[in-house]
């Protein structure tokens, strides 16, 4: 069922063409938003296998400059944006002063004086204030969402299909680097990031080159089979790669620790935000694990069912669903620190029965080729 | 598109009878909401169902969605199909994607069910209904 937004959801600059290609819409964060054209198993499907485009225009974006931007940076983040290069990007996360996630965010190094942060949709503006109120270093801080359309080309063909649009070699851009350069003619800033454990692109511009990118993009990837893909498929992709998804693995009752993002929580630094409470918590050990698990037979373990280890419940699904590559019901859940080992058996809760599954390593699914 | 011989519900569950046996499934309008299907949970055997009841769940990727239904009977036979190709109820909702067959109680229980043209205005509403 397709509805007209509501006056009071956000729009991305294509959401007219979304609706004009037929695609079923949802409300995500507030953002009225593709969740599927094809179906979410086809759009997965092609990602895996060839390639698929991505409106994540309602993606934020905050900008950190001055002298003061890299210390601003490494107080409000848990990962060490000192070792980062011009044109590279990392992962990270944007911490409480309890060592807990407001947000999970790439940072990418523009120069030594500019920071650019893509942040979540639905966090950017409590991302922004945190920032600001943080601002102990006097770097100027901007919100600059409005000023960017983002779209993801992801899959192993994303590269064939955007070289030739492109005005800059892309091949030579390692993972997680950047450039500047013309797709169709548009300025972008040309990411090789994602958000489904394939190769692939995120593209920043102007939005009032929206349309114009988005369909000559697809007219592009058309013969290598690049189809359009929503917010369903990101998501059943990020799930299968074993990647986060703010609300659900990580919140600000998580720990970097507790996550399994230790990589990206860089106490060698020095202080940063919740960093003192983080030590602890090494020290001591952590109680609890965010682990992967397998259902083992067909049915599905779902987004807050409850986790039973030994009989007992110790927390919920924090996302859990099919993993349609690998053909399986995968999921993730904290588990007490002890029964996070794989093998683990545990049970899910669905409707009143206790079903059987069992803890898998992370991730699920690695890239191939 | 929905079988003239067929009785629908306001939940969208179809039946075909004949007599006091019928055949029960999903519609397409039902199929097209979900999304795709990867799942099927079916009564057993031998189960006893009540009209307006639920008697089992229908899975899409990011949904469970209950069916019910439409009248009072016993189950006699599953779609076995349907355990290693959930699909066919994207592709063939009215066909072989039938979810149960049944042994009703009281066929009078039909009357109450809309028919074709009916089932047809019903969801022609509801589209508008979204759209508005």
């Amino acid at each position: 069922m397709t509805t007209t937004a509501t006056a009071s959801l956000r729009k991305t600059a294509l959401n007219h063409v979304h609706r004009r290609m037929g695609a079923k819409m949802v409300d995500f964060g507030g953002w009225d938003m593709p969740l599927e054209y094809s179906g979410i198993l086809s759009e997965h499907d092609a990602v895996r296998n060839r390639a698929g485009i991505f409106d994540v225009s309602h993606m934020g974006e905050i900008e950190i400059r001055g002298r003061e931007a890299l210390d601003l940076v490494q107080w409000v983040s848990c990962n060490d944006a000192s070792k980062l290069a011009i044109g590279q990007a990392h992962y990270s996360g944007l911490m409480t002063d309890r060592g807990t996630f407001v947000d999970d965010i790439l940072v990418h190094k523009l120069s030594d004086d500019h920071y650019f942060l893509c942040v979540n949709a639905s966090n950017q503006d409590r991302d922004f204030e945190h920032i600001v109120e943080r601002n102990r270093y006097g770097a100027e801080v901007e919100n600059t969402g409005p000023r960017y359309s983002q779209l993801a080309i992801q899959g192993p063909r994303a590269l064939e299909i955007l070289q030739p649009l492109a005005s800059v070699p892309i091949s030579p851009i390692r993972y997680y680097h950047f450039t500047f350069g013309k797709v169709s003619g548009v300025d972008c800033l040309i990411a090789r990031t994602g958000y489904t454990g394939e190769d692939g692109f995120e593209i920043y511009f102007d939005p009032a080159h929206s349309e114009k990118l988005w369909s000559q993009i697809l007219s592009a990837g058309e013969s290598f089979g690049l189809i359009p893909c929503g917010l369903g498929a990101r998501n059943t992709l990020r799930l299968e790669s074993g990647m986060a998804l703010y609300g659900h693995e990580i919140d600000e009752t998580t720990t970097p620790l507790e996550a399994g993002l230790s990589w990206i929580c860089k106490l060698g630094k020095g202080p940063f935000l919740g960093s003192g409470l983080i030590s602890e918590q090494k020290k001591s050990g952590i109680r609890r694990k965010l682990v992967g698990f397998e259902m083992q037979d067909k049915r599905i373990g779902r987004d807050g069912y409850r986790v039973l280890v030994n009989g007992e419940e110790t927390g919920r699904v924090t996302s859990g669903g099919p993993a349609p590559f690998l053909k399986k019901n995968i999921g993730m859940a904290y588990v007490p620190a002890g029964s996070a080992e794989p093998g683990t058996p545990i049970e899910i809760e669905i409707r009143a029965s206790a079903v059987p599954a069992r803890v898998v390593p992370l991730p699920f699914y690695k890239r191939r080729g | 598109m929905y079988p003239s011989d067929y009785r629908y519900t306001k939940d969208h569950e179809w039946i075909k009878a004949d007599g006091s046996t019928g055949t029960i499934g999903i519609t397409d309008y039902a199929q097209a909401q979900l999304g795709d299907v990867v799942f099927v949970e079916s009564p057993k055997v031998g189960a006893k169902l009540k009209a307006g009841a639920t008697f089992g769940t229908v899975e899409s990727v990011k949904a469970v969605s209950e069916i019910y239904s439409p009248v009072s009977g016993e189950v006699t036979e599953i779609n076995a199909a349907l355990a290693d190709a959930p699909e066919k109820i994207n592709s063939d909702p009215h066909g072989d994607a039938w979810l149960i067959k049944v042994r009703l109680d009281d066929p009078k229980e039909l009357n109450a069910l809309m028919d074709s043209v009916a089932y047809q205005a019903y969801i022609a509403e509801k589209d508008k209904e979204h759209a508005s």
